[in-house]
């Protein structure tokens, strides 16, 4: 096996960008879609969880259809749905950034994923939980606030880590909408320099840097908001 | 206030009420409307019925209880209370407004749950001031109640503890001090002293009387434990598979047990199918089963031959010498079987000639002295008429 790592430092045609500047520049593009898309995830993915577990049965049940849907469609089919079909039903979205609709597209499929997490965590804590803020007077939203949904987000702590894991890897779906993310250049700089097995060595190293922090952040989260004495599963 | 001082506060106040006499107890029950009614309240689950056309009224100021054998429903009726559960049948009241409609959080009433139910993400002093930070308090008067809660249950230096960090005796005077912190109208505690030992149970019940009194919250509370119940309480719901028994006073409650359930759920006694022989304006003529005949109380309402329970609490009879003559006219041979010393006072089991059991108590009020008979003692018992209670079965 003959390694050849030079030609990253090689011009890529137009007289300025270096093969390396240019998967920089893409590694930057899949931390923009997965960063954003985890944006959304997280804001619509702990709404619709919640939602899933409040007593009014029209709520929960349009939060229940709304994890149906964005889990039972294969992700990359969603983002030509939303890449191609949407814009045709809703003609203002043609003006749209294809980012923006790859990010809405992979965050509301990732936010069914986390809806269901934080379902989950939520019930799991004891129904006295609930009772106790109401009996204190709180109001349903309060109770979810300040006593729910605090613990129920540390329970689901972990899932969460894996999530935020996996959204970085299914960015990769970008490229099937021309954005020059590191899939897309591995793609790319393979066919014009012939150096497959190296463009995908560095591009995979990354997709493991990148995977690696997340996990050692979240989990440095994790100690932080730990409560002493805590074991799961207890009232 | 001092101390000492609330805590002689609250037992005269008791006495009146107990006494119906005084003017805070004029104040009190003749309020117009009570707190809290309770109208012929049914819940079912499935076929089974955990509460059973029960009827309560409260009063305001009123320390109340329902006591009851586990199962007897004492937890269904305060979920009812509280909002958490809704009645099948029958209604309930607060300042005479059907509470149907009120969602649990806008009831003026907290709840101390049997399961306690602390915020584990939120330390003790959290946990306690947590209702006054959601009542929007200013963050000084939130310190200084949040404190002063913590003195009453004695966990101030744990303020910075987490409920999982604490044993289940601290975690219930968490729950207490939280229920209590920003003063509800009417406070519901579920069993809120069991995971308490004799002696802390002791101390708190005795400052949540005066707790009660000063801060005139009106309690319900729930116990299994009787004599907690009897110190306790203004009036008292005795409870069996869902329905009320008997609901008065203390005194009333042990004192004149209006059945079999309630003579026997309540204290120690002596009892013993029988029926009437004779009745008269002075007295009840029975012929009880392994007694012989005896004489009670004049009943009303009970023809000859109705059959009933003969009652008779332990502390009621006395014991002499077999050899010493009776003086009374209720009196029965017997030897000592077995006696159970418990410090102030000394259980004897005696076996009558007749063959049946009876119950009689000394206590042991010279000092020194532990007991007055030893096993095999010839004896006799004997009680004065009113003593005896017949009872329905
Ligand atoms: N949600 C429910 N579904 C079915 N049965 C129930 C439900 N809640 C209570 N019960 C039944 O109703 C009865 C009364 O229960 P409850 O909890 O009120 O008893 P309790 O008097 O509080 O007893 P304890 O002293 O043990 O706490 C029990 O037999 C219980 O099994
Ligand atoms: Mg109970």
């Amino acid at each position: 096996m003959n390694w050849e790592w030079q030609f990253f430092l090689r011009d890529i045609g137009d007289g300025e960008t270096t093969y390396l500047d240019w998967m920089i520049s893409a590694w930057g593009w899949t931390l923009a879609v997965a960063g954003c898309a985890w944006v959304v995830a997280l804001l619509f993915g702990s709404i619709i969880g919640t939602l899933r577990t409040v007593p009014n049965r029209w709520l929960a049940g349009a939060a229940n259809a709304w994890v149906e849907l964005f889990r039972n469609i294969p992700l990359l089919v969603q983002i030509f749905l939303w890449y191609f079909v949407v814009p045709t039903l809703v003609p203002p979205l043609q003006q749209v950034p294809s980012f923006i609709m790859v990010v809405l597209g992979l965050g509301f499929f990732t936010s069914a994923r986390v809806a269901e997490q934080v379902r989950a965590g939520i019930q799991s804590l004891s129904r006295g939980q609930r009772n106790a803020g109401l009996a204190l007077g709180l109001t349903l939203p309060q109770t979810y606030r300040f006593v729910l949904l605090p613990m129920a987000f540390r329970i689901v702590l972990p899932p969460l880590t894996s999530e935020a894991m996996n959204i970085i890897k299914n960015s990769s779906v970008a490229f099937a909408v021309s954005i020059s993310e590191l899939t897309m250049f591995a793609m790319q700089a393979q066919e014009e320099t012939s150096r497959g097995i190296e463009v995908y060595l560095a591009v995979t190293s990354l997709y493991i840097v990148s995977t690696m922090v997340v996990n050692r952040a979240l989990a440095y989260v994790e100690t932080r908001v730990r409560v002493p004495g805590y074991v799961g599963g207890g009232k | 206030m001092t101390h000492s001082s609330s805590f002689v506060d609250a037992k005269q106040k008791r006495t009146d009420t107990r006494g119906y006499t005084g003017t805070l107890a004029i104040s009190r029950f003749r309020a117009p409307v009570p707190l809290l009614e309770i109208r012929r309240v049914t819940r079912r689950f499935g076929d089974f019925v955990a509460v059973d056309d029960v009827s309560i009224a409260v009063e305001p100021g009123e320390f109340f209880t329902l006591l009851g054998p586990s199962g007897c429903g004492k937890t269904t009726l305060l979920r009812m209370i509280a909002g958490f559960d809704m009645p099948d049948e029958g209604q309930i009241l607060l300042d005479g407004k059907d509470l149907a409609d009120t969602p649990p959080e806008r009831r003026p009433v907290h709840t101390v749950f049997q399961s306690y139910a602390l915020f584990p993400h939120m330390t003790v002093a959290q946990n306690v001031a947590f209702p006054l930070r959601m009542a929007g308090r200013p963050a000084q008067e939130v310190a200084r109640r949040t404190q002063e809660e913590l003195d009453i249950v004695h966990l101030s230096d744990k303020a910075g503890a987490y409920p999982h960090e604490l044993s289940g005796g601290q975690k219930q005077r968490v729950a207490l001090a939280r229920g209590l912190v920003n003063r509800p109208r009417l406070l519901l505690l579920d069993e809120p002293l069991g995971a308490l030992d004799a002696k802390l149970r002791v101390e708190m019940q005795l400052e949540l009387t005066m707790l009660q009194k000063n801060l005139g919250i009106t309690f319900i509370f729930v116990t299994h434990a009787q004599y907690e119940a009897l110190a306790l309480s203004d009036r008292i719901a005795v409870m069996n598979s869902g329905r009320v028994e008997q609901l008065d006073t203390p005194d009333h409650i042990y004192g004149s047990p209006r059945n079999r359930f309630v003579a026997d759920f309540i204290g120690k006694i002596n009892l013993y199918n029988c029926s009437v022989i004779a009745t008269s304006s002075e007295s009840l003529r029975l012929s009880v089963a392994g007694l012989g005949e005896v004489w009670a109380p004049p009943h009303a309402d009970v023809p000859a031959g109705t059959a009933g329970t003969f009652a008779l609490r332990p502390e009621h009879a006395r014991i002499v010498p077999r050899s010493q003559n009776p003086l009374m006219k209720n009196h029965l041979f017997g030897r000592v079987r077995e006696f159970f010393y418990v410090g102030d006072v000394t259980t004897y089991v005696i076996d009558l000639d007749s063959g049946v059991r009876f119950q009689a108590l000394l206590a042991n009020s010279a000092p020194g002295r532990a007991k007055f008979f030893e096993l095999g003692d010839e004896v006799a018992v004997e009680w004065p008429n009113e003593a005896g209670m017949f009872l329905s079965r």
